[in-house]
């Protein structure tokens, strides 16, 4: 199906000029810049609109195609389109964008065109890296998305910035490059970059899984999955609110959307032998990483730690999918846990950007992210510490909140891959409740910490605004997630299909 | 019919949402005007609901409300099954949370955040009546963790006081270790069942009677007997089993009125609730039955005897709810539902009456709730008075009182089930009816008799150790030298709550639980019929042989035994604790449940954090993998000092900027 006008290209290209705009507006008139980055993003979420509106629900087929060569001489083209997968992270991602500038709206004194210009030239390249379909494409979008978060966590993060920074670009770089090798190859392999015909493409069991390799440490390395973890609490602490609400709401998902759209569809044999290592990565992210979050201090690097948690689930979900295939006493559950990912990835986009931001409240008044330096706040800031503790029990997976939604999925579903994967992602009822519920205690309740709480002003309208955007999001989709699954339910059908055929 | 049962659920919600979010426009009145009003109108049809289905004969109503999701052919919807048993919770639930509202106007008059406590209690009679109304597992849990977050919520009402957010905390806490088998019971009940709906999972069940899985190596369990024992963890959180009973207790934090709604009449016996649903699951396995039994009769002996040796009238009307919870969760082991749920029903009466009558008591003491600085209330405060006494008979199963009848039934049915463990379960319920009198009228004779209080502050400052809000809210009140009676909105609760405690059970024991009330709502399999082996010859008859049975003279000779020490010979007590120094040090310490989950569990988790933490993460990932990767490439430096000079910045924003035009022109080219 192809658009009667690019809907795509617009959702990529207009933030993007958008922020060539605002660079352009300099930081002479700063309200200038920031009207300007608001009109476009919120332009742009407009945009986005009828990419579901429009949406086809009962094809799997790519939808809203545009397809322009690009370099010929290698088999490149400009090719995009989106199936049930892909829109409904385009719109989170349009979503949380318009968000991230209105949070950062006086909080950045610093530069603040520039930094307005990052994140929307940062949307339109995550857009794109969602909407490719020429592996090639993909690849530049992938690379490109990481040079302004690069740039928000070196220029406006905190004080150790540079070791994240390091830190960040050695592990994404060493997964991507990893990555580029397998696409040359299969572009050798087929004479196409097309990610559809990567999908189709005959590999052997030896391919499949050293292509199957190359893609989990790119893809591990964005999740992310443990043992390759650790870049994203020191990059959470240092970069900008903004930056961590981007960074855990939309960057983690690109890591779970590579799974989908190149791992399980090109390399099925390969992911089916691997199963176990990524469940087994899975399971420990969500119990090792959870009693980590319970210890921490820093309160950006609990919920960075409970983000790892949370995405477990996504992995865990997508990978049940072969076990459950491969017992003859089950017949269905598949479907679930993959969708279960889905939508946790989508709700967790929601609820971490929400938590980042309730920190980054807290943050912007008193300068300290450290669980000690508060304590009382709800005395002195009633409306936030409401927020904050929906948003905490969200993150502990209460039914009626987007979190719950996932996380039930994917245990229904994997209790019909074994018990024991239900068990222990079952922990994450207690140990999940536990460290955000002891980090509300110690933050938001008690007596007054300190004179400095005592000060505190609660949130503004603008705060008050943003925060409620994700409250009602995060309730509609807990209540009633049935629109999110019917869009997805044919494309992830589709791919269940298309997994359980042996390529050998 | 389903106007009717979306009116009331949705009238206390809409209370519930005005009252918390608008509770700066609608004020103190507004609020509880507002609540009063939604939970109310949720009452008049419930037991309009309830008048339908008990006389008019009204068939069940089994609809969906609307779909949640369908995900891989598993339907999961919202929607209400309204049966006999249903109507009961409903009417039982409002006419509480009713009487609860009224009460707490006078009990919470001067306290801060009065508006967002109204707004809290009406979003518990939502939540509370989505879990009783369900049709299916989902909305269960849904209901069921709402529930657990509005206890919360209240739990930590007081929310500066150290105590209370420590007690909701880990109220939550050890509620999620419940849910967590309970949502492995409802994944092994989608699973095997492929259904979450419960007539058609009921329907299902009896083929999976013989089925078997593996759960480690190669033992095989009954998959009947895995599933019912994962859903009843769930109720042994909910419903404070041991040993998920440790939060129960310090949830007497929150504020008296929510004690007795949520801590005591409605949700803690979600668990008993839940299980009597279930029964087409449950008479499949006898050995879940046994461990229900088991482990209802243990927490009905021993959570009572904790009971004796409390001194806030608080807690020992909490250790009285475990323990008479226990009495229900062992009627359900011995397949009684109709015997148990008849229980919760009286005791829903009977122990919000005496909660409520606690909190007017403590109203009266200025806050202080140390039973031993009390003593001849009974002068003061009258209404209070007869109406606890009632309350206390009504609990220790005095002959026509309600809790009679329901105690009785329970322990005639455990007498004669026939399962493992019966008999175990039968001698601690039969010694936990004097256990039971003992707690009980040791703290009315110590409250209400005597000379009068044996210390009272006639004004405030002294309470101080209650803290918080409470006890500073009331200074504009003048020094009083006595206590005196409650206002209206206090004691009128107390007497329409008195009036069932005395009356139902006389009234309703003959169809409830000998009758056809739950025909076709509760199965018993022909095995476990243990009712029906009691002999019943109408209400009269069952009275005269309680009257000569065991039990009875268990209670009165445990009125007695509180009767002589507390009044006459107060050293007896005095020296019992003495020379039993080692039992008294046992209880006092509540077994040590508290000691250990706090060092073992909580300890150890942060302990096993901290391991994984510093040694997984900092040391071996970081430590040997990360860094050490990251300093043998030492070029990397040079990247660093542009990052700091800002070189790098300007270097890579000319980079994305070029790198998307160029993208750019061949697309606009193409």
């Amino acid at each position: 199906m192809t658009a009667d006008w690019p809907i795509l290209s617009a959702v990529i290209w207009l933030p993007i000029l958008g922020g060539a705009l605002v660079l352009a507006s300099g930081d002479k008139a700063p309200n200038v810049s920031r009207w300007l980055a608001l009109i476009f993003a919120v332009l742009t979420f407009l945009v986005s609109l009828p990419l579901y509106s429009g949406f086809d629900p009962t094809t799997a087929q790519m939808q809203f195609v545009e397809k322009a060569p690009w370099i010929p001489l290698f088999d490149v083209y400009y090719y995009l389109g989106i199936d049930g997968i892909s829109m409904p992270l385009i719109l989170l991602t349009t979503f949380i964008s318009i968000l991230v500038i209105i949070a950062g709206w006086e909080v950045i004194q610093y530069k603040p065109s520039q930094y307005m210009a990052a994140f929307l030239m940062m949307e339109g390249v995550m857009v794109g890296v969602f909407a490719a379909l020429d592996a090639m494409l993909f690849y530049v979008f992938w690379e490109a998305m990481l040079i302004p978060m690069f740039i928000i966590i070196g220029v406006w993060g905190g004080p150790n910035r540079v070791y994240a920074t390091i830190k960040f670009f050695l592990y994404t770089f060493l997964g991507s490059v990893f990555m580029l090798v397998a696409l040359i190859y299969m572009y050798f392999h087929s004479g196409s970059m097309e990610i559809l015909a990567f999908h189709d493409l005959k590999l052997n069991l030896t391919e499949q899984i050293l292509i199957f390799v190359a893609f989990l440490l790119a893809f591990a390395v964005k999740v992310p999955m443990w043992p390759v973890h650790t870049w994203l609490p020191d990059a959470h602490v240092e970069a900008p609110t903004g930056g961590s609400v981007i960074l855990a709401a939309i960057m983690l998902k690109i890591g779970g959307y590579g799974f989908l759209r190149f791992s399980l569809p090109i390399t099925p044999d390969a992911s089916s032998e691997l199963d176990w290592m990524i469940i087994g990565m899975s399971l420990i992210a969500v119990v090792y990483i959870g009693f980590v979050a319970l210890v921490q201090q820093d309160m950006k690097k609990l919920i960075a730690y409970s983000s790892i948690a949370h995405m477990g689930f996504v992995t865990l979900g997508f990978f049940i999918a072969f076990i459950i295939m491969a017992r003859n006493d089950v017949d269905s559950g598949a479907i679930l846990g993959l969708q279960g990912g889905m939508v946790q990835m989508v709700s967790h986009g929601f609820i971490s950007a929400a938590m980042f931001l309730c920190v980054g409240v807290l943050y912007d008044r008193l300068h300290s992210r450290q669980i000690d330096d508060y304590g009382g706040v709800v005395n002195v800031m009633p409306w936030f510490a409401a927020f904050m503790v929906f948003f905490a029990m969200a993150n502990a997976g209460l039914p009626g909140t987007s979190g719950f939604v996932g996380e039930f999925m994917v245990i229904l579903a994997s209790f019909r891959a074994d018990f024991w994967f239900a068990f222990l992602a079952a922990t994450t009822l207690i140990v999940g409740a536990a460290y955000t519920l002891w980090m509300v205690k110690r933050v938001v309740y008690g007596e007054v910490g300190s004179d400095k709480v005592a000060a505190l002003e609660d949130i503004n309208k603008r705060e008050a605004f943003v925060l409620t955007s994700l409250a009602v999001a995060v309730l509609v989709l807990g209540i009633w997630p049935a629109p999110l699954i019917e869009v997805m339910d044919v494309s992830i059908e589709n791919l269940v299909r298309h997994i359980a055929i042996t390529k050998l | 019919m389903e106007a009717i049962l979306l009116t009331i659920v949705l009238a206390p919600l809409a209370g519930a949402l005005i009252a918390g979010l608008l509770r700066n426009q609608v004020g103190k009145v507004g609020a509880h005007s507002v609540t009063i009003l939604g939970v109310g109108i949720s009452c008049v049809l419930s037991l309009y609901v309830l008048y339908l289905h008990a006389f008019q004969g009204a068939p069940v109503y089994n609809e969906s409300v609307y779909i949640w999701m369908v995900s891989d052919g598993l339907r999961m919807e919202i929607g209400f099954l309204v049966d006999r048993l249903t109507a009961m919770m409903m009417a039982v639930v409002t006419f509480v949370s009713l009487m609860v509202h009224i009460y707490t106007i006078g009990y919470m008059a001067h306290e801060d955040g009065y508006e967002r406590f109204f707004s809290y209690i009406a979003l518990f009679t939502f939540s509370m009546l989505m879990l009783v109304m369900a049709n299916n597992f989902l909305q269960l849990f849904f209901g069921w963790e709402a529930v657990g977050l509005v206890s919360y919520l209240l739990i930590g009402f007081y929310f500066k006081r150290e105590t209370a957010i420590f007690a909701n905390m880990k109220a939550f806490l050890v509620n999620r270790v419940g849910d967590f088998g309970f949502i492995l019971g409802i994944a092994a009940v989608a699973m095997y069942f492929g259904t979450l709906d419960y007539a058609e999972a009921f329907a299902a069940a009896p083929q999976f009677a013989d089925a078997t899985i593996t759960i480690w190596g190669d033992t095989e369990w009954s998959l009947m007997t895995v599933v019912c024992i994962l859903l009843f963890i769930g109720a042994m959180g909910k419903s404070a089993q041991v040993p998920l009973h440790v939060w129960l207790p310090d949830s007497m934090e929150g504020p008296t009125p929510i004690s007795a709604l949520i801590h005591a009449a409605t949700m803690v016996t979600a668990g008993i609730f839940m299980v009597a649903r279930m029964s087409p699951l449950y008479e499949l396995s006898e050995t879940a039955l046994t461990f229900v039994l088991v482990i209802g009769a243990t927490t009905a002996f021993f959570m009572g005897l904790i009971g004796i040796v409390q001194n806030d009238i608080k807690r020992v009307v909490a250790y009285s709810t475990l323990s008479q919870l226990g009495y229900m969760i062992a009627a359900l082991g011995a397949s009684a539902y109709a015997a148990g749920l008849f229980h919760l029903m009286t005791h829903a009466f009977f122990k919000a009456l005496l909660f409520l009558a606690a909190g007017s008591v403590i109203i009266g003491m200025h806050h202080d709730q140390d039973i031993r600085n009390m003593g001849g209330i009974r002068k003061y405060m009258p209404i209070t008075h007869w109406t606890a006494l009632l309350g206390s008979l009504a609990l220790i199963g005095f002959p026509g009182f309600s809790g009679f009848f329901s105690k009785d039934a329970i322990i005639e049915a455990v007498h004669h089930s026939q399962i493992a463990g019966a008999t175990y379960a039968h001698v601690l319920l039969v010694a936990g009816v004097f256990v039971t009198a003992l707690y009980s009228f040791r703290m009315y004779f110590l409250v209400f008799h005597g000379d009068g209080p044996r210390h009272f502050e006639p004004h405030h400052e002294a309470h101080d150790e209650h803290g918080g809000a409470e006890a500073q809210e009331h200074h504009h009140v003048e020094d009083e030298p006595t206590p005196h009676e409650s206002p209206w909105v206090v004691t009128l609760p107390l007497i329409l709550l008195a009036i069932p405690s005395v009356v139902i059970g006389f009234l309703t024991v003959g169809p409830m639980v000998f009758g056809d009330y739950f025909d076709g709502v509760l199965f018993v399999a022909a095995e476990h019929n243990t009712l029906g082996a009691i002999e019943y010859h109408g209400v009269l008859g069952f009275m005269l042989h309680g009257v000569m049975a065991l039990p009875f003279w268990l209670a009165i000779g445990g009125l007695a035994t509180a009767w002589y020490v507390y009044t006459q010979k107060p050293e007896i007590a005095r020296n019992l604790a003495r020379r039993l120094d080692w039992a008294h040090f046992v209880l006092d310490r509540k077994y040590g449940f508290d000691e250990f989950n706090q060092a073992v569990f909580a300890g150890g988790s942060k302990l096993l954090g901290k391991f994984l933490w510093l040694v997984g993460d900092r040391a071996v990932i970081d430590g040997l993998a990360v860094n050490g990767s990251a300093h043998s490439v030492g070029k990397l430096a040079a990247i660093m000092r542009f990052v700091q000079t800002g070189m790098l910045y300007h270097y890579a924003m000319a980079i994305i900027v070029g790198l998307l035009v160029l993208l750019g022109w061949f697309v606009l080219r193409g």
